[in-house]
């Protein structure tokens, strides 16, 4: 019988990350037509695309790598979503627990990368010299946009003396604060690292429409985008929560949850509208500028000043 | 009732409905017609509010652009650009150039009537066609793949030795394969 609600737990929340992810997908191409000055596609509009893209006739893949490289990418999102705690304190969903263990929040920082190796190994297997200059540089960026994310999580593991989700929330719920104002240097790294897991503008070096055809994705047509695309909505939902969690005190209900994870995006999103293209080495010198910096003031704040 | 051929299913009305309101679009922009698009596609015109977005390679898109005159050696790049395609899949043709060759009718390295080549759902016509015109032509489009019209695609493999002949006789070192997957 529990195993029957935990499952059934399992698919409302993957159900939930994906409507929510994709209207914000949604939203967003609302909002930077609006800043262009169009009317904008409907909100609803990345829903047609993928319901589209599902329905396509034919999917060409040429092997293995390829067939697999979009179902890594969405099994990475959906696992990574399994170990965040969508509300503080009771579950979401009754009696859905969390995979939460000791120690998660390491875990994650690998298997938040685990997507991208997958898709590049299907990228790779396609043979498109544009999906390998995308790899290549997707990868180079990642290197940069790791360490200030890594350094800013280690700064809150080391205030708190804590290495899991749940333990972070309970430690904001119990002192009653943020970890955002508890540790603010740590808040700062991790949202400019967050400019650069989002890949939106001046950081989507590894897509680049214009001069890569998309890259990695430039093979992928059919139901390898589409999954490709419910993944990336599922996963930028699980960004979203994960540093609402660790950074903003969790949220006590649904409305809450919207309104943090909301105001977190605008923030790559606005940035992104606003700005051109980075190269792949200005981008990498960006994060391994200023945010690991701050990342570095975050540990030393974490150690030697709380 | 849900196996009966005739009636439409629920989940056939929810895919034509977000296949007409999602065309991705390839456009292969070497005619002068080309011009035209960015402003289709942009702030006055906003094409996007109907759903029609730009696509960067064959392998995404749903809709193939032919922007004007086709040169006989690019007329090789827009058959594998369509071949490479996943279905279902259209064309719009765009220009006086793609319906009867406009004003290069006597060039000699032009094709004239483009669906010759590859079969058109939809021309649009005019020197160079203004933006309302090409909205008009994607609305068309829509309007055809609500009736179950814009079967190109289809038509094309029935008759694919026919056109396999007619691109030959353009392409005359024809180095590729039967068909480019
Ligand atoms: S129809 Fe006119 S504008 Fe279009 S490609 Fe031909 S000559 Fe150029």
């Amino acid at each position: 019988m529990n195993i029957w609600i935990t499952i059934l737990g399992f698919l409302a929340t993957v159900f939930l990350a994906f409507v929510v992810g994709v209207f914000y997908g949604g939203f967003v191409r609302k909002i930077t037509a609006r800043v262009q000055n169009r009317v904008g596609p409907p909100v609803y509009q990345n829903f047609l695309d993928i319901v589209k893209l599902y329905s396509k006739k034919t999917a060409i893949n040429h092997g293995w790598m390829q067939h697999l490289g979009p179902a890594f990418a969405i099994t990475a999102s959906v696992t990574s979503l399994m170990f965040i705690p969508i509300l503080n304190g009771t579950g979401w969903f009754p009696w859905f627990e969390n995979l939460n263990f000791k120690g998660d929040l390491i875990f994650l920082l690998y298997m938040m990368v685990f997507g991208s190796l997958g898709m590049a190994l299907g990228a790779g297997q396609t043979g498109n010299p544009n999906s390998a200059i995308g790899v290549s540089r997707g990868l180079s960026q990642m290197v940069g946009y790791e360490i200030p994310w890594v350094l800013a999580l280690v700064a809150l593991m080391l205030q708190t003396k804590t290495t899991s989700l749940t333990g972070l929330l309970d430690y904001q719920v119990s002192n009653g604060t943020w970890m955002m104002f508890e540790s603010p240097f740590a808040f700062v790294a991790a949202v400019l690292a967050m400019l650069g897991m989002f890949h939106y503008a001046p950081f989507d070096v590894p897509f680049a429409p214009a001069e890569l055809s998309s890259g990695p994705a430039s093979e992928f047509g059919g139901k390898y985008l589409a999954l490709m695309m419910s993944s990336g909505s599922i996963f930028s939902f699980v960004k979203l929560v994960l540093i609402v969690d660790v950074f903003m005190g969790g949220a006590s209900n649904l409305i809450m949850l919207v309104v943090k994870t909301f105001a977190l995006y605008m923030i790559p999103v606005l940035y992104g509208i606003v700005s051109p293209r980075y190269r792949t080495e200005q981008s990498i010198r960006y994060f391994w500028g200023w945010p690991t910096f701050i990342g570095i003031l975050g540990v030393i704040y974490a150690v030697f000043v709380r | 009732m849900i196996n009966d051929k005739n009636s439409k299913k629920i989940v056939d009305i929810i895919q034509d409905f977000s296949r007409r309101h999602s065309l991705f679009v390839l456009a292969y922009g070497t005619g002068c017609g080309a011009i035209e698009i960015p402003p289709t596609m942009t702030s006055r015109y906003d094409a996007e509010r109907f759903g029609i977005r730009g696509m960067a390679t064959p392998r995404q898109a749903d809709l193939l652009l032919i922007t004007g005159y086709l040169a006989s050696k690019t007329l090789k790049r827009v058959i594998r650009a369509y071949e490479q395609m996943q279905d279902p899949k259209y064309v719009i043709g765009f220009g006086s150039c793609t319906i009867n060759g406009g004003m290069y009718w006597d060039s000699y390295n032009t094709i004239k009537i483009l669906s010759d080549y590859i079969p058109v759902d939809v021309y649009i016509n005019g020197c160079m066609p203004r933006p309302e015109a090409v909205i008009t032509g994607f609305i068309e489009l829509q309007n055809l793949i609500k009736e179950g019209k814009a079967n190109g695609a289809q038509k094309y493999k029935e008759n694919l030795e026919w056109y396999r002949e007619n691109q030959k006789k353009v392409i005359k070192d024809w180095k590729m394969p039967d068909y480019n997957w």
